[in-house]
């Protein structure tokens, strides 16, 4: 199996899960990160979510990303399942898991994919509501998240 | 020859999604390109000579105003990217 995909069709999180443990006995841990498509963005209610992409570019940046993770963590396998199209409330839209032979660094490392991934990787979102269609701006709250991350800000080391 | 690429909010507030140029004479860098579209006007000098944040991919690998363009480049422009 790819370690990243992008694909319109939905996913199973528990399979992705156990493809991804199953015959590596050296796993000592493994941790997910699942991002759900929610019915509310800033006080409206949401009734689908679409999500467009940049073909190309947006698994060779998903690939840089994992890459740069097993770099920096001893990581046993990583997998990003990444959703595009439509989706609707409850709709899983993205998978990261990461296994490791212990706890510490499956869990840095799966922070650091999701939080790399909100600003670095080509996805858009664009949602309906009951007021029309809108486009999901950048949060800088992210832009914070993946800062935590750079050498120097203390949360970069192992 | 380039192609270059708009995506989401761009692509629809300039009515294109991609486009084949011969890079403009006086041009050498994605800024440079980025300076001489906002000439068309319109949209495109909202897009291009705005405040807005604008993020830009040259072969599909993420880049800024500096990085320097090349016959045969695939150039990208698109808003703050939202995934996840």
């Amino acid at each position: 199996m790819q370690p990243v995909r992008v694909q319109t069709e939905a996913f199973d999180v528990a399979a992705e899960i156990e493809a991804l443990r199953a015959g590596d006995p050296h796993v000592g841990g493994l941790v997910t990160f699942v991002g759900y498509m929610r019915d509310f963005n800033q006080g409206d209610r949401v009734e689908t979510l679409t999500l467009e992409h940049y073909p190309g570019m947006t698994e060779k940046a998903l690939e840089a990303i994992v890459t740069e993770a097993g770099a920096r963590w001893d990581l046993l396998g990583i997998r990003v399942v990444h959703r595009v199209g439509e989706l609707r409330p409850g709709e899983p839209i993205v998978l990261v898991a990461v296994t490791s032979a212990h706890r510490g660094e499956a869990f840095r490392a799966c922070e650091f994919v999701i939080d790399y991934l909100k600003t670095r990787a080509p996805f858009w979102k664009k949602e309906r509501t009951p007021q029309g269609e809108r486009w999901v701006e950048a949060r800088s709250s992210d832009q914070r998240a993946e800062a935590r991350w750079r050498p120097g800000s203390g949360k970069a080391t192992r | 020859m380039i192609e270059v690429l708009y995506f989401a909010s761009l692509r629809e507030r300039l009515g294109h999604d991609r486009e084949a140029l011969e890079i403009p004479p006086g041009v050498s860098t994605l800024g440079g390109l980025a300076a001489w579209l906002a000439h068309r006007g319109g949209p495109w000098e909202e897009v291009f000579a705005g405040d807005e944040t604008l993020m830009m991919a040259l072969d599909q690998e993420a880049a800024d105003p500096a990085t320097d363009l090349h016959d045969g480049a695939e150039v990208a422009f698109f808003p703050p990217v939202t995934g996840g």
